[in-house]
């Protein structure tokens, strides 16, 4: 499935619920779902400190393509966390790189990625197309 | 007691409307009060009507701005009965009122090798300006501990004060814990060794009556936008003692007397202390806050707030998970709290839909989150037009957050 794809899909899972907190209540379950990374990954050099939560993001990469896994210590932007993993995992360096991310809005969750949230998910959404510029320059040295 | 609440609300229009179409409930205080519509009145009576440059104009309005900006000193000198209205300096904040005494203080009375006594319980901004100016000075930091309940050691204080130490900087009242200092007392001894003592009262001016010459503090900070009144508008009060020996802080307009490029003389206090246009239209509107203040008198407000804390308290209490950090014996309106496996950002964002403001974080006391070995709380903070009623919401809230997150 294409970034685009992927998201559509979030949107209609989202559609089902039309109250916040049933809403939230299957964020928080998503959550659980989240690629978990391995507890020794969980090293300062992976670690994202937003102001109040946590976020861990780790990147490897397997036959040209990115595969993220993380955690946080907050529910809610683990939740977030794991969908934005769903979303960017298992693609090439470029997909990533110009990917359009409308499915936070979309969903009505675009509150907690504003730079006033301080959760660390803005600097971690950053951190992704990072990795991604970065694998992107290792893919074009090799082919040099 | 003499306490209307049903027209304390009506004062402050912000509280009549409704977040996300539930009733707003605001219990982040600490953080920032609501304000009363004479406050917002005074701001567009002074835009609409008389805005000029305080001190150097002839013209009317700059008159009409001087005098208001004059009469506000003097309100705020009475309320927190200062001897003079010129050891009242407006400016930006208790922030700046503490970097103001660091630096220029600091300038004069530290050396290499003095000590400056803070303690555990402090905001960041009354430790980093401290931490600065012990590096540029090579001068050391003393921490007073605090113990389980949040209160500050006595003992420990006692045993920090030596020759060395030059000046005690403490908060009156902790934003994070709530805990009351006892403050007269630290001031007290502090004075026996002739080491001056700074408070930032930042937590304290809204809540209970403050009187610096009772206290004999030789500083003292605070806010205007906790207080009712508007952002960006605060206040140092100094003794004149002190003052009259610091340097400048700010330099520029107004703070001079006659400048040359060999020499410029400085102007006397408070105007030393004012460099530049200073935020006149905000120290004239905080002048309407503490008259607002003193209508509803501020004995009335600090024992509406006791009940509201106690019944807080007692309520929040009930929850079993419910852990409350901060439980001096003598402290204010305000309550700390974690839930037993769920992280405070998580309960904010779903209280924040359910129209409750509060805050959660470190609420800018790291050190004390270290001291507590946890990295932020739930943090609820009344203020006198707060109401049993709204603990009730928030008790009913945080029953909904803890099944959400089970």
């Amino acid at each position: 499935m294409t970034i685009n794809e992927i998201q559509d899909e979030i949107i209609k899972e989202f559609s089902a619920y039309d109250d916040w907190i049933d809403k939230y209540s299957f964020l928080i379950k998503t959550g659980k779902n989240i690629p978990i990374i391995d507890k020794e990954q969980k090293t300062g050099k992976n670690s994202i400190n937003g102001c109040q939560s946590k976020v861990w993001l780790h990147a490897s990469m397997e036959n040209g393509l990115i595969k993220f896994t993380a955690d946080s210590d907050a529910m809610i932007v683990k939740g977030i966390t794991s969908l934005l993993v769903r979303v960017l995992s298992d693609k090439t360096p470029e997909e990533i790189m110009n990917s359009d991310l409308y499915f936070i809005d979309k969903i009505g969750l675009k509150q907690n990625l504003s730079p006033t949230r301080s959760n660390g998910l803005l600097a971690m959404l950053k951190q992704m197309k990072l990795y991604a510029i970065a694998y992107n320059t290792e893919l074009k040295n090799k082919r040099k | 007691m003499n306490f209307d609440i049903d027209k304390i609300r009506n004062d402050f229009p912000i509280l009549g409307q409704k977040i996300y179409n539930k009733p707003l409930i605001y219990f982040d205080n600490a953080a920032t009060t609501q304000k009363p519509k004479k406050v917002i009145d005074k701001m567009n009576e002074y835009y609409f009507n008389y805005n000029g440059n305080i001190h150097r104009g002839v013209h009317y309005l700059s008159e009409k701005s001087t005098e208001a900006n004059e009469n506000a000193r003097e309100t705020i000198q009475k309320y927190i009965n200062a001897k003079h209205t010129h050891e009242i300096i407006f400016t930006r904040g208790t922030t700046e009122a503490i970097n103001l005494v660091a630096y220029s203080f600091g300038e004069e009375f530290i050396s290499k090798d003095d000590e400056i006594i803070v303690s555990v319980i402090e905001h960041h901004s009354n430790i980093i300006p401290w931490q600065i100016l012990c590096n540029r000075k090579g001068a050391k930091l003393k921490v007073i501990p605090c113990n389980d309940k949040g209160e500050l050691l006595y003992d420990e204080f006692e045993k920090l004060l030596s020759d060395k130490t030059k000046i005690i900087a403490i908060n009156h009242i902790s934003n994070s814990l709530g805990t009351i200092n006892p403050v007269k007392k630290i001031i007290q001894k502090a004075h026996s060794f002739n080491i001056p003592v700074l408070i930032d009262g930042a937590q304290a001016i809204q809540h209970i009556k403050v009187d610096v010459m009772d206290l004999d503090c030789d500083f003292y900070t605070f806010s205007g936008h906790k207080m009712f009144g508007p952002t960006g508008i605060g206040v140092l009060y100094g003794k004149e003692k002190w003052l009259d020996k610091m340097p400048p802080y700010q330099s520029g307009g107004e703070m001079i007397d006659i400048v040359t490029f060999e020499k410029t003389t400085y102007n006397s206090l408070p105007f030393k202390f004012e460099a530049g246009t200073p935020n006149y239209i905000g120290s004239i509107a905080l002048g309407a806050a503490v008259e607002y203040i003193n209508s509803v008198g501020i004995n009335n407000i600090a024992e509406y707030e006791k009940e509201l804390l106690k019944y807080g308290t007692e309520k929040l209490s009930e929850i079993k998970k419910l852990k409350i950090y901060g439980t001096a014996d003598n402290k204010t309106s305000v309550i700390s709290f974690l839930i037993d496996g769920i992280h405070h950002y998580d309960a904010g964002m779903i209280l924040d839909k359910m129209g409750i403001a509060i805050r959660t974080g470190h609420h800018c006391t790291q050190p004390v989150m270290d001291r507590f070995g946890i990295n932020g709380t739930i943090r609820a903070s009344f203020a006198f037009y707060n109401t049993k009623k709204e603990i009730d919401t928030l008790y009913e809230a945080l029953l909904k957050v803890i099944a959400m997150f089970n």
